[in-house]
């Protein structure tokens, strides 16, 4: 299954980063082909922030190694820096300088050729749909032209690697998709390598070709979606999913009562079960009209990678910005009071 | 990486950080501001050598003689008042007892009294001194300074006045003769430049220094920590840059912002203070220059130990402060007790405001200020060495 080590363009060995006696990522071994979209899948806090960091040579790690396109993380920083990008979090963009020359300095610092520079510019801005804003401040833009610029701006350099942490967070849906498919073409076109973070297992799910789910800085499991989603079904676990009228309070209660329940998960009107036994889809069923809840309709689904990531790490990933913990993100130290991310 | 390009990233980050200065139109206003401000603010709320002026004087005249008032006493009282005014310096009233006195200078109506004892014409016609008791606010000591030592030399102008008359009259000497009998010494003030210098003169040369300084030392951290919060900074980190390009680059930035600070004070101080270089230009701009080079290795030196803006702001007000009153830049130094004085000889301020205070005041030229000069690039010297290490550890955490 794993590809030719030829292809593995990052690869890390044990990468470890601890503050103060908390491990933010924690002997972690990925790998990464060339010309693929991979995924940091995981909650709020789990140390995606903290890995795409190292791997762009903004943290020094604390222990272990790990080579991107042939060079050293740590020796050969400067080579490592000259063939990644990164799409922080937090906008790399200021927002007194316009468009073009917020690319123009990036590229500058990326030593682009003056002869290229314009050319480039102007095709990202194109593809982005932005040439006309060129030449207009960032602080005028809305948050999804910002990001667009945001995402188009280590490509200037043309890297043939691209880290972006969370490049849809905080985005409406329509500029969501935009980024998503610009990430898509990206890759497409140009063979792009691109790693991105994201908590969200949708897009995950739609973008990345591999997959690494890392819950409290280690990763729990790692590889195509279908192959992870495949893992669930090959030990012998059902998802069964109920299409309902309406439920009462208790109902999930009532349900993990069946033997063989690992998880019962309601979103709105889809209560889905997870159960390790492939027979009890009737037993499902049945629980669920003692229990009082009206069937629309009921199946066994395919397991999304919510249930693989609550196979793998034991718990639900939910979003919840309260257990964020520190990251080392923003570049001054480890220890800050947890924040709202901007969104 | 070669230096060219060590330079050329370094300027791409300078013209970054200029060209968004350039653009936030509240930054260029406090430029002019901040300057005038200060300014005005330390030039007119200091002692500036200027007398009050119509000070209250309770005059309580208790002489008498052969049961009138005397007549010493009421020339004395009419030479005062026709001195007086001239100067303007008082606003003389009659009261009629010490006591009076006492308690209108407790209220506060009077800032002082001049008594004339009831012996005051007895003692001058038996050979006598004539004695003048002053009382005066002790809660306003500076003003007290100046109502006695204006009385003091008043009255002793009157009794010097009064002695080249008897001696003219004694001995038949002519006018000058007596002047020259009486009073044998004559001092002559003069300094060694043409003019007389005011309060700004004094504080425009410092207040020029301070502000350049600054600009590095407040501006560098401050730059650098907000880029950080913004999250700006990892876009530049993460760039094949070296570490130097960019402290170098955000250093001429701030250099840039300095001088022209520096100047538009030089500029305040020419034309609305009406101060006057006397030295040479191109000589204040160095200093300037130097004064920036001596304080980039503290900038950066916070820069790498405060790891968010608040850190940085704290660290600067507890530098600032102490090189604000302890470098001479609003108080001489010399009048300071000793032991402050050692404090004030260790903060490079010192030097720069002595250095430029030759060159602005005194028409100094290089030779003139070669110590001031040594102990700038040393201390420059020593701090980059110390922090340049400093920054490149704070930078990869």
């Amino acid at each position: 299954m794993a590809a030719p080590i030829a292809n593995r363009i990052i690869e890390t060995r044990g990468l470890t980063k601890r503050f103060d006696g908390f491990t933010a990522v924690d002997h972690v071994n990925i790998y990464v082909n060339e010309g693929e979209i991979y995924g940091l899948l995981g909650p709020n806090g789990a140390g995606k922030s903290t890995l795409i960091r190292m791997l762009t040579t903004l943290s020094n790690p604390s222990e272990g190694a790990a080579t991107i396109a042939g060079f050293d993380l740590v020796r050969d920083a400067q080579r490592v820096r000259e063939t990644v990008g990164i799409v922080s979090e937090k906008m790399i963009m200021y927002d007194r300088l316009t468009a073009y020359e917020n690319l123009r300095l990036f590229g500058k610092l990326y030593n682009v050729p003056k002869k290229e520079m314009d050319d480039r510019i102007e095709e990202l801005l194109k593809i982005v749909n932005m040439t006309k804003w060129a030449d207009e401040q960032i602080g005028k833009f809305s948050t999804g032209m910002k990001q667009r610029i945001n995402v188009i701006r280590p490509l200037v350099s043309m890297p043939r690697i691209v880290f972006m942490d969370e490049p849809t967070l905080g985005l409406d849906p329509q500029s969501t998709a935009d980024i998503r498919d610009l990430i898509k073409r990206l890759n497409e076109r140009d063979g792009l390598t691109i790693v991105l973070t994201t908590h969200i297992m949708n897009e995950a799910d739609v973008l990345c070709d591999r997959i690494g789910l890392i819950d409290k800085g280690k990763i729990a499991a790692e590889g195509s979606p279908s192959e992870l989603k495949g893992r669930i079904a090959e030990r012998g676990n059902t998802v069964v999913e109920l299409d309902v009228v309406d439920a009462p309070v208790d109902a999930a209660q009532r349900l993990r009562a069946v033997e063989g329940v690992k998880s019962v998960a309601q979103k709105e009107n889809c209560v889905k079960v997870i159960v390790s036994r492939e027979d009890a889809f009737q037993d499902i069923v049945d629980a669920a009209g003692k229990a009082g809840l009206r069937l629309r309709n009921a199946s066994i689904s395919l397991p999304s990678l919510e249930d693989v990531f609550l196979h793998f790490t034991g718990r639900a990933m939910v979003d919840e910005v309260k257990d964020k913990v520190p990251s080392g993100g923003g570049g001054h130290g480890p220890w800050r009071a947890p924040k709202q991310r901007g969104r | 990486m070669n230096v060219k390009t060590l330079l050329s990233h370094s300027l791409w980050i300078a013209h970054k950080d200029l060209l968004e200065f350039s653009r936030n139109r509240v930054m260029l206003v406090m430029l002019f501001v901040f300057p005038l401000f200060m300014m005005m603010m330390t030039g007119y709320i200091f002692p500036s050598g200027n007398t009050v002026k119509d000070m209250q004087l309770s005059v309580v005249n208790l002489d008498s003689y052969n049961g009138t008032t005397g007549a010493e006493s009421l020339t004395f009282y009419s030479t005062l008042d026709s001195i007086n005014h001239r100067t303007g310096f008082f606003v003389l009233s009659n009261t009629t007892s010490e006591e009076d006195a006492r308690a209108m200078i407790t209220r506060g109506d009077r800032m002082g009294a001049v008594i004339i004892p009831a012996n005051f014409t007895s003692n001058l016609r038996t050979g006598s001194q004539g004695y003048i008791n002053v009382l005066y606010d002790q809660s306003k000591p500076q003003i007290s300074l100046q109502l006695t030592s204006i009385l003091d030399s008043v009255i002793a102008q009157m009794g010097t006045t009064r002695a080249v008359y008897t001696v003219n009259r004694t001995t038949g000497q002519d006018l000058n003769t007596s002047v020259a009998i009486v009073t044998p010494y004559k001092v002559q003030n003069k300094g060694t430049v043409p003019g007389n210098p005011n309060y700004f003169e004094f504080m425009a040369p410092g207040m020029m220094m301070m502000v350049v300084m600054f600009s590095v030392m407040t501006g560098l951290p401050r730059a650098i920590s907000h880029e950080k919060e913004a999250g700006t900074f990892d876009g530049i980190l993460a760039a094949p840059t070296s570490r130097f390009s960019i402290i170098l680059g955000k250093t001429i930035a701030q250099s840039v912002r300095g001088i022209i600070q520096g100047v538009i004070v030089l500029v305040l101080a020419i034309f609305l203070f009406g101060v006057t270089i006397n030295g040479p230009i191109l000589l204040v701009v160095f200093l300037l220059l130097l004064g920036i080079f001596s304080f980039i290795g503290l900038g950066i030196a916070i820069t790498s130990a405060a790891k968010d803006e608040e850190t940085a702001s704290t660290f600067m007000m507890v530098l600032q402060f102490p090189m604000l009153f302890l470098s001479g830049v609003f108080f001489p130094i010399e009048q300071m007790p000793w032991y402050m004085q050692y404090v004030a000889k260790a903060l490079p301020l010192t030097y720069a405001t002595s250095a430029m205070r030759k060159v602005v005041v005194l028409g100094a030229g290089f030779g003139d200020i070669l110590t001031e000069v040594a102990v700038l690039i040393v201390f420059g010297t020593v701090l980059l060495i110390i922090a340049i290490p400093l920054f490149k550890k704070a930078m990869a955490r």
